[in-house]
């Protein structure tokens, strides 16, 4: 019962990640497609949690957070090139 | 009863977590504005994952009371993946937001923007003010 529960939530939140996809393509700068990835790593981070719950496995979670700082590693590299500075 | 309790409170949780994951996906979609989608994309889903994971906390520590070992396991590895998107999901935010104003995206329908360090608006700026 516990599972079917998480299982309909990915469901949405994949929509979600659907969204943030429409936005990263259709973004009109460059920016825009950033703040579009940005996103889908933060809910793709979220659903790996959810993933583990849902299956009771614990290596989802670890996953996820190395999901997450490796996103914003990528995210940090990305705003500085656009902001055109040195590293 | 309070397994019951527990699975009620979990189920309001994710419940909350993913309304809050799909207003990030629609603010993304539907704001006009580099700075504005920033701030749906990055605050919603800062939100919704709080109460997510908290979910999944309480039904680690409800395995954990029944018995279960993997619990104990459940709440101190999803806490530490909570902690890491609080702390990176904000940071990350704020640097694209300072990258995208000094690439020269201009926030539309802005009135006055304090960043700019053009000399001439901000004497234009105070002569107005000085008229007012």
């Amino acid at each position: 019962m516990m599972e079917t529960g998480y299982l309909i939530v990915l469901g949405f939140l994949l929509l979600a990640i659907v969204i943030a996809i429409i936005r990263a393509i259709k973004g009109p700068t460059a920016p825009d497609r950033v703040v579009g990835l940005d996103t889908i790593n933060t809910i793709v981070i979220v659903s790996m949690v959810i993933f583990g719950a849902a299956t009771r496995n614990v290596i989802y979670i670890d996953v996820a957070i190395i999901y997450a700082l490796l996103s914003y590693i990528s995210t940090l590299f990305i705003a500085k090139y656009l902001e055109g500075g040195e590293f | 009863m309070l397994s019951e309790i527990v699975d009620i409170i979990v189920y309001i949780f994710l419940a909350i977590g993913v309304f809050f994951n799909l207003l990030a996906g629609l603010g993304l979609l539907r704001f006009p504005d580099v700075y504005t989608r920033l701030h749906a994309g990055t605050k919603c889903t800062t939100f919704g994952s709080i109460f997510i994971c908290g979910s999944v906390i309480l039904l680690g520590l409800r395995m954990w009371i029944q018995g279960d070992p993997d619990g104990s396991t459940f709440v101190i590895h999803t806490a530490i993946a909570l902690v890491a998107i609080l702390v990176t999901n904000p940071t990350g935010a704020h640097a694209l937001a300072r990258a995208a104003h000094r690439s020269g995206v201009k926030p539309v329908g802005a009135v006055i923007d304090d960043l700019d360090k053009k000399p001439a608006k901000k004497a234009a700026i105070k002569k107005k003010e000085a008229k007012k």
